[in-house]
C-alpha cells in the first residue's frame, strides 16, 4: 500500500443521525465559545454544576475515544492526525480562540476528554466526530500513515478500547485504506454502470426481436382499441 | 362577473315606465316601484317592466306586436290581442272608471301557458297567453299599450325560468382532489408507521437499569424522545412526521394550476383563428377553470337560432310551372361539394354543376338581405318572356299577397322594411319585390302592390280587396287569403306544406305536379324549406254561400269554434291550381355544416334545443343530417308532439288533470312507438333522429317517463327539442348531464339559453347580436359557431392533455421527493430527521421544479393544431379520459416510488462508507443530502424532458435552468456564514464539486432512475401506441418523405408541360 494510507474507525448500529443527537449541539458556541450562552439545544449536556460546558451537547459529549497505535517490525508507525477534518469546519465553524471548558466533568461521562489548552479548531478528532454521519454504520477518518506498507507485512495494532458499544450491540472496525481519485474502494458504482448499461442493451435486443417477430407498420390507426366505438353501438 | 351582474340589476331596477296614478294621469316611475295591479303604459320599442295583462293598444282591435327575442331567441314578431271587452279602454279618461278583478294561476315558469279570468261588470272572461305580455319582451310596431301588472320581479315568468348560476369545477380538478385525499392518507399512513417504529425503538433505549443507546442520554430526555413515555413520544413523532412529509401534499399544485389556467386562457383569447373580424370579437375564456373540460366534451346541446343559423331566411330557389329556377348555392350544397372534392371517390355531375354555378354566382350583383335568388330568366322583368309568364305572375302575386306581413316605412331614409310574424313570409315578400311585385301598403281591408304590367312593362300601383285571411296553424299547415282584384275577380291564394296541398289540387290544376314534386324532393334533400303555392278562381255564388257559413262558424261560442272554422276553411281550399313551389334557406352560419361534421367525426353527439316551431326545428334536423351524415342516407325521423286535435280539444275544456293524464298517456304511447320504430331501423342500420316539442318534453321529463324517454334519446343519432322554454332547455341539459355522466357543453346566444349554459358543465356563449346575457352567463364566448371546432378539438385537447399531464407529473415529483425523505428517516431510526437542509425542502416546489411544470401546462402539445383538426378522433382521448385514468395516475405514482427507491439506494450505496474522495474524507449527512437532492432535481427535471412532447426554448430554459439554478443556489447559500447556511456551508464548493464520485454517482443514479419509465414508454409507443402516438409517427414519416415526393411531382409536371407546349408549337407550324 502506498502512502498516504487512511486509517478509519468504523462503527455500526450507531445512530449519529438520530434527531435528538444531531440537534444537540450549538454551532454558535463552537465558533464564539463562552461568549455565547444560549445553549438550550444542548440539554442535558449544556451546563454542569451551574457552569456552561464547552463544547456542549450530546455529540461532543459522546466523542469517540478509542486510540490506535500501529507497530511495524517493532518500530511504531507514525500516524498523522492533522488534516483529517474538512477545512471549512476548521476555519469557520470551530473557533480558534475557543477552548474546552468544564468538559466531561459531570457524573456521567460519555466519551473522550479534550485538552483544555488546545483551541477547538485544532481538536480535529472532535471536528471529525461532530460532522455527523448519514447512516447508522459509518466510517470516520482517524489519521493517516504516511509511509508505504509492503504486501505481507505484519502490522501490530494496539487498541485502547474505551468507547462503549456493547450496550447497543454495535461493532467497531478498524480500516486501513488507500484512496484513488474516485475515493475508496467501492464496487457498487462500477457494477451499477455495467448493470444499467447491459440491461439497456438487453432490452433493446428484446425490442428488436419483438419487432422482427411482429412488425407493426407506422401510423396504422386500426390498432387503436377505441377507434369508432360509436359504430359498434 | 358578479359585479357585472350587479350593474345589470341596478340598471334594470332604475329603468322607467309610465304608471297610472291617482290623479288620473301617467307618471314616470322606476321599474323597482312597479306593483302588482298597477296600470302601465308601454310605448313603442320599450321593454315590458313586468308580466302584464294587455288591456288595449293603439290599434282598434286591441292587438299589439311583441318581440320575444330574450325569451325564445326568435326575432320575428308575435301578435297579442286583448279581450274584446277591454279593447275600448283607449284613453286615460276611460281608465278612470275601469274596475275589474283578475284571478290567475300562481307564478310559474311556463312561458306558453297562462290560465286566469277577468271579472268585469259582473261577467267572467277567460284569459289566455294571448293577453299576456311577458317581461323582457319588447313592444314593436304599436304606438303604445295599456296593461295591468300581474306578476312583478321574481314572480315573472322570465325570472322563474332563470336558474341560479352554479359554480363550476372541472372533473379533472375534482379527481385531483380525490388524489390529494389519497396522498393525505398516504401521508398519515407513513407518518404513523414511522411513529410505531420510533416508539418501539425509543422504548428499547432503557432496558432495566442499562441504557441501550447511551449517547442519546435516554435518562435525561425531553418528552419527544423519552423512553419512559414512549407512546407519547410516538404521538409527537407522528406530528413531526406530518410536517416532514408535508411535501407529499402538493399545495403548490393548486397555485400552479391556477397560473397555468390563466395563461391557457390567454392563449384562447389570443387565438387568431377564433377571431371574428366582422364584429371584431375574439374568443374569450371567461372562466379559466374549465379549460381542460373542453377536451372532454361528449355531448353538445346547441341552441338553433343565432347559433347554428343566422336567424335569416333566404329565398334561394323556386319551381314555377314545372321549371326550376335559380342556381344559388346553399351552404349545405357547398359543404357537400367540398366533401366530394376532398374525398374524391365519386365525382358526380352535380358537383361539377355546382362548380359552374359557383362561378356564376360570383359574377352577380351584391346581395339583398333575405334574397339569394339568381336567375336571369326571371330577374329584371325577363320573366315576361318565359312560356308560362302568366303562371309566374300569379306565383309572385300569391307570394306578395298571401301573408300577414306589415310594411313599415323608415321615416328617415324612406326605406321600406317588413315586419313579419314568421321570417319566411318576410323573405317571400322581399323576393316578390325583387322580381317586380312590391308590396307597400296594408290596411284592414286591402293590400297594395306596385307591380310591373306584363304588357306595357311599366310600374303600376294596384290594390286588392282583402276579404278573408285563413290563418296558418300547425294543424292546417297552410294559409290562404281571399281577395278581389281591380277587375272584380274573386281569387283564393294559398300556400302551404306539400303534404297539405297536393291533395287539394283540382284535376286541371295538376299540370305541373310531377315536375314540382320532383323539385320539392330535390330542395328537401339540400335542407331547404319548401312551400307549395297554388290559387283558384272563386265564383261569386260559391263565395257567398261559403262566407255565410264561415261567419256562422266564426261567431259561434262553443269550444269547437276553431275546429269549426278549420272545417269551413277546408271547404273552400280545394280544387286549387298548382303554380309552383318555393325553397327558402334558413341560412346557416358560415362553416356550420363543416364544423358539425368535424364534431360528429370526433364522436361528439349534438342535441339541438330550440324555441322554434316544430316545422322549423324539423328542418334544422334535416339540415343537420345532410350536413354531417351523408353516408347514412335513409334517416328516419321520430316525431313526438302533442299538437294532435284531441289534446287541443281537451285543452280547450281547461281541465288540468285531464290534460295532464291524456298528455302523459299520449307521450308514453309515442315514445313506445318511437322505440319500436327505432328497433326496426336498427335492423337495417338506418340512423334516426328524434324530434320532440316542448309540451311533450314537459311530460317526457316527468318522473316515470324520464327513463323511457332517455332510452329512446340515447339511441338516436340526433335529438331535436323544439318549442322548449328556457327552463326546459336547462332541464334537458341536466338530464343529459346526469344520465351520461359525461361532460356536456351548451352553446347559445340569447337570454333564453342562459339556464342551459349555466346548467351544462361548460356554457359557451355566442357573442353575436342578441344582447349580452348569454355571454355574461357563459364560461367561454366565441363569435361564431364554427370556432367551436377549434375551441374543442385544438384548445380543449391541448388543455386537457396539459392539465392531466401536469397533475400526474406533480404527484410524481412530490412522491419522488417525499419518499427519499421517508427512506432516510427510516434509516435514522425513525427519529424524524430530514435528509436535506430545511431550505432545500422548502424550495423544492418553489424554485427547482415549479417552472418546468408550468411550461408543460402552458406550452405542451402532442400534435399540432392542424393535425388536431385533421384527426378529430383524437378528441376521444379526452372523452374517454385516457390520460387521467386511475391506471395512469397510479402508474405515475408508482414511477415516483420507484425513482425515489433507486435514488436513495444508489446514492447511499455508491458514496457512503468508503472514502468519498482522493484525500480520504468520508461523506457525512451533509454530503449525502446534497448528493441525493441533486439526483432528485436532475431526475424529476429529466423526467419532464422525457415526457413532454413539445420543446421550445422556453421549455429548455426552464428545465435546464432549474437544474442549473439548484447549483447556483447551493453555491450562494453555501457562501453565507455558517450561522445561516448551517449544514450547507460550502458543501458544494468544498466537498462535492471537486469530487468526481459525486458527479459520476449523479449520472448513474439519474440514468437508472429514468430507465423504468423510458423502457415502459418506448415499449408502449412501439407496440401499444395511443392515438396521438400514431399521429406523431405519421407526421414524422410524412415530413421525412414529403419533400422529395413533392419535388419529383413538380419536376414531372414541369416536364409534361414543356412537352405539351412543344407539341402545340409543332402543330401550329404545320
Amino acid at each position: 500500500m502506498e502512502a498516504p494510507i487512511n486509517i478509519y474507525y468504523e462503527l455500526d448500529n450507531y445512530y449519529q443521525n438520530h434527531r435528538r443527537y444531531v440537534k444537540s449541539r450549538s454551532d454558535q458556541q463552537l465558533t464564539h465559545g463562552l461568549k455565547y450562552d444560549d445553549t438550550s439545544s444542548c440539554k442535558p449536556e449544556d451546563t454542569n454544576n451551574g457552569l456552561p460546558i464547552v463544547p456542549c451537547g450530546l455529540i461532543a459529549w459522546s466523542l469517540f475515544n478509542d486510540t490506535f497505535s500501529f507497530v511495524r517490525q517493532r518500530s511504531e508507525l507514525k500516524v498523522n492526525r492533522r488534516n483529517i477534518a474538512w477545512k471549512s469546519d476548521r476555519d469557520h465553524k470551530f473557533g480558534k480562540h475557543v477552548y474546552p471548558f468544564n468538559f466531561q466533568n459531570g457524573t456521567l461521562i460519555g466519551g473522550g476528554r479534550l485538552d483544555p489548552n488546545v483551541p477547538l479548531s485544532d481538536q480535529e478528532d472532535l471536528i471529525v466526530w461532530m460532522r455527523t454521519a448519514a447512516l447508522p454504520s459509518f466510517r470516520k477518518l482517524y489519521g493517516r500513515i504516511e509511509e508505504d506498507l509492503e504486501a505481507d507485512e505484519v502490522i501490530e495494532v494496539d487498541v485502547i478500547n474505551n468507547y462503549n458499544t456493547y450496550s447497543f450491540g454495535g461493532k467497531k472496525k478498524l480500516v486501513l485504506s488507500t484512496s484513488s481519485w474516485l475515493g475508496g474502494k467501492n464496487d457498487f458504482l462500477g457494477l451499477a454502470y455495467i448493470a444499467v448499461g447491459s440491461s439497456c442493451i438487453f432490452i433493446s435486443f428484446v425490442f428488436l426481436l419483438l419487432h422482427v417477430k411482429s412488425p407493426r407498420p407506422r401510423g396504422d390507426t386500426p390498432y387503436v382499441i377505441w377507434t369508432r366505438k360509436s359504430n359498434a353501438s | 362577473m358578479t359585479n357585472a351582474k350587479w350593474f345589470q340589476d341596478v340598471e334594470a331596477n332604475n329603468r322607467e315606465v309610465k304608471v297610472y296614478e291617482k290623479d288620473n294621469t301617467f307618471h314616470k316611475t322606476k321599474w323597482k316601484k312597479v306593483r302588482v295591479g298597477d296600470l302601465v303604459k308601454v310605448e313603442r320599442d320599450e321593454y315590458f317592466p313586468a308580466d302584464l295583462l294587455l288591456l288595449s293598444s293603439s290599434y282598434d282591435d286591441g292587438i299589439c306586436y311583441v318581440e320575444t327575442m330574450n325569451l325564445d331567441g326568435e326575432t320575428n314578431l308575435k301578435i297579442k290581442q286583448s279581450l274584446e271587452v277591454t279593447c275600448s279602454l283607449r284613453d286615460e279618461c276611460s281608465l278612470q272608471t275601469f274596475k275589474a278583478v283578475i284571478k290567475c294561476e300562481d307564478p310559474n315558469e311556463n312561458l306558453y301557458a297562462f290560465i286566469g279570468s277577468l271579472y268585469y261588470s259582473g261577467e267572467q272572461y277567460p284569459l289566455s297567453p294571448q293577453q299576456l305580455l311577458l317581461r323582457d319582451s319588447k313592444l314593436r310596431n304599436t304606438e303604445h299599450i295599456y296593461g295591468v301588472v300581474i306578476f312583478t320581479g321574481h314572480d315573472t315568468k322570465v325570472i322563474q325560468n332563470a336558474t341560479e348560476p352554479p359554480s363550476k369545477r372541472s372533473r379533472i380538478e375534482k379527481r385531483m382532489d380525490k388524489i390529494t385525499y389519497i396522498l393525505f392518507s398516504a401521508l398519515v399512513l407513513i407518518s404513523s408507521t414511522g411513529s410505531i417504529f420510533f416508539g418501539i425503538e425509543t422504548r428499547g433505549d432503557i432496558s432495566g437499569a442499562g441504557y441501550r443507546r447511551w449517547y442519546l442520554r435516554p435518562d435525561a430526555s425531553t418528552v419527544y424522545f423519552d423512553p419512559r413515555r414512549a407512546s407519547l413520544a410516538a404521538f409527537f413523532h407522528f406530528l413531526t412526521g406530518l410536517m416532514l412529509y408535508g411535501s407529499l401534499i402538493p399545495i403548490s399544485l393548486y397555485v400552479s394550476i391556477e397560473i397555468v389556467k390563466v395563461l391557457q386562457s390567454l392563449f384562447i383569447n389570443q387565438d387568431q383563428d377564433m377571431y371574428y373580424e366582422e364584429t371584431d370579437r375574439p374568443a374569450r375564456a371567461r372562466t379559466s377553470n374549465l379549460n381542460e373540460e373542453l377536451g372532454q366534451v361528449d355531448t353538445i346541446l346547441s341552441d338553433k337560432t343565432g347559433t347554428l343559423t343566422c336567424n335569416l331566411m333566404e329565398f334561394v330557389k323556386c319551381s314555377i310551372a314545372g321549371t326550376a329556377y335559380s342556381h344559388a348555392v346553399t351552404e349545405v350544397e357547398r359543404a357537400i361539394a367540398k366533401r366530394r372534392k376532398d374525398g374524391a371517390p365519386e365525382i358526380g355531375d352535380s358537383s361539377s354543376d355546382l362548380a359552374e354555378q359557383n362561378s356564376d354566382v360570383t359574377g352577380s350583383n351584391p346581395s339583398i338581405r333575405g334574397f339569394n335568388f339568381r336567375d336571369e330568366r326571371i330577374m329584371n322583368g325577363r320573366w315576361m318572356r318565359e312560356i308560362h309568364s302568366d303562371v309566374i305572375q300569379k306565383f309572385f302575386c300569391v307570394l306578395a299577397l298571401c301573408h300577414t306581413v306589415i310594411p313599415a316605412v323608415n321615416k328617415e331614409s324612406g326605406e321600406l322594411t317588413y315586419e313579419a310574424e314568421s321570417p319566411d313570409e318576410a323573405c317571400f315578400v322581399i323576393a316578390s319585390r325583387e322580381i317586380g311585385f312590391e308590396f307597400y301598403e296594408r290596411t284592414q281591408i286591402s293590400i297594395s302592390l306596385r307591380e310591373r304590367d306584363p304588357k306595357t312593362g311599366e310600374n303600376i300601383d294596384r290594390s286588392y280587396m282583402l276579404l278573408h285571411v285563413l290563418e296558418f296553424s300547425s294543424y292546417r299547415k297552410r294559409m290562404s287569403v281571399i281577395i278581389r282584384d281591380k277587375e272584380g275577380h274573386l281569387l283564393l291564394l294559398c300556400k302551404g306544406a306539400d303534404s297539405a296541398m297536393f291533395g287539394r289540387l283540382s284535376e286541371d290544376g295538376r299540370a305541373f305536379e310531377a315536375n314540382t314534386k320532383d323539385h320539392i324532393s330535390k330542395y328537401d334533400e339540400t335542407g331547404l324549406r319548401t312551400l307549395v303555392v297554388a290559387y283558384r278562381d272563386l265564383s261569386e255564388g260559391e263565395y257567398r254561400t261559403w262566407k255565410e257559413e264561415f261567419f256562422k262558424a266564426k261567431t259561434s261560442v262553443t269550444s269547437e269554434r276553431n275546429a269549426l272554422m278549420d272545417l269551413v276553411a277546408d271547404k273552400i281550399e280545394k280544387n286549387l291550381f298548382l303554380l309552383g313551389a318555393t325553397a327558402v334557406e334558413d341560412k346557416l352560419q358560415k362553416g356550420v355544416p363543416e364544423c358539425i361534421n368535424k364534431l360528429a367525426e370526433a364522436g361528439i353527439k349534438i342535441w339541438v334545443l330550440t324555441g322554434d316551431k316544430l316545422e322549423t326545428a324539423v328542418n334544422i334536423g334535416r339540415l343537420y343530417r345532410y350536413a354531417c351524415s351523408l353516408l347514412r342516407k335513409g334517416m328516419i325521423q321520430i316525431v313526438i308532439t302533442l299538437d294532435s286535435p284531441d289534446i287541443i280539444a281537451l285543452e280547450k275544456q281547461g281541465e288540468k288533470d285531464a290534460i295532464t293524464k291524456a298528455s302523459c298517456e299520449n307521450v308514453e304511447k309515442q315514445i313506445n312507438e318511437g322505440k319500436s320504430q327505432l328497433n326496426s331501423a336498427k335492423k337495417h342500420s338506418v340512423a334516426s333522429a328524434l324530434v320532440i316539442d316542448g309540451k311533450s318534453l314537459t311530460f317526457a321529463l316527468m318522473g316515470n317517463l324520464e327513463n323511457l324517454f332517455w332510452e329512446l334519446a340515447i339511441d338516436c343519432a340526433s335529438v331535436i327539442c323544439c318549442r322548449s322554454s328556457p327552463k326546459q332547455k336547462a332541464l334537458v341539459t341536466r338530464l343529459v348531464k346526469l344520465r351520461t355522466g359525461k361532460t356536456t357543453l351548451a352553446i347559445g346566444d340569447g337570454a333564453n339559453d342562459v339556464g342551459m349554459l349555466q346548467e351544462a358543465h361548460i356554457g359557451v356563449g355566442i357573442s353575436g347580436v342578441e344582447g349580452m346575457q348569454a355571454v355574461m352567463a357563459s364560461d367561454f364566448s366565441i363569435a361564431q359557431f364554427r370556432f367551436l371546432e377549434r375551441l374543442l378539438l385544438v384548445h380543449g385537447h391541448w388543455c386537457y392533455r396539459r392539465i392531466a399531464m401536469m397533475i400526474c407529473y406533480f404527484f410524481y415529483k412530490n412522491i419522488t421527493f417525499g419518499f427519499t425523505l421517508f427512506m432516510f428517516e427510516a434509516s435514522a431510526s425513525f427519529s424524524g430527521r430530514p435528509a436535506y437542509n430545511d431550505w432545500f425542502i422548502s424550495f423544492y416546489n418553489v424554485f427547482f421544479t415549479s417552472l418546468p411544470v408550468i411550461a408543460l401546462g402552458v406550452f405542451d402539445q402532442d400534435v399540432s393544431a392542424r393535425l388536431c383538426l385533421k384527426y378529430p378522433l383524437l378528441h376521444q382521448e379526452g372523452v374517454q379520459n385516457i390520460l387521467f385514468r386511475w391506471r395512469c395516475i397510479i402508474g405515475w405514482m408508482l414511477n415516483g416510488v420507484i425513482c425515489s427507491i433507486i435514488i436513495f439506494f444508489f446514492t447511499t450505496s455508491s458514496i457512503l462508507i468508503q472514502a468519498f474522495r482522493g484525500d480520504g474524507h468520508v461523506a457525512g449527512s451533509e454530503e449525502l443530502g446534497v448528493a441525493m437532492y441533486t439526483c432528485v432535481v436532475w431526475t424529476v427535471n429529466c423526467q419532464m424532458a422525457l415526457s413532454i412532447n413539445y420543446f421550445t426554448w422556453i421549455q429548455h430554459i426552464f428545465i435546464w435552468g432549474s437544474i442549473i439554478f439548484w447549483y447556483i443556489f447551493l453555491v450562494i447559500y453555501g457562501f453565507l456564514p455558517p450561522k445561516v447556511s448551517t449544514t450547507a456551508y460550502k458543501v458544494l464548493v468544498e466537498a462535492c464539486a471537486p469530487t468526481p464520485l459525486y458527479w459520476l454517482a449523479t449520472l448513474a443514479v439519474v440514468i437508472s432512475a429514468l430507465l423504468p419509465y423510458f423502457i415502459y414508454n418506448a415499449f408502449r409507443t412501439r407496440f401499444f401506441p395511443m392515438y396521438h402516438n400514431i399521429i406523431q409517427t405519421m407526421r414524422l414519416q410524412s415530413s421525412e418523405t414529403q419533400n422529395p415526393v413533392g419535388f419529383f411531382a413538380r419536376v414531372q409536371d414541369k416536364i409534361r408541360y414543356m412537352k405539351e407546349r412543344l407539341r402545340k408549337k409543332n402543330h401550329e407550324r404545320r
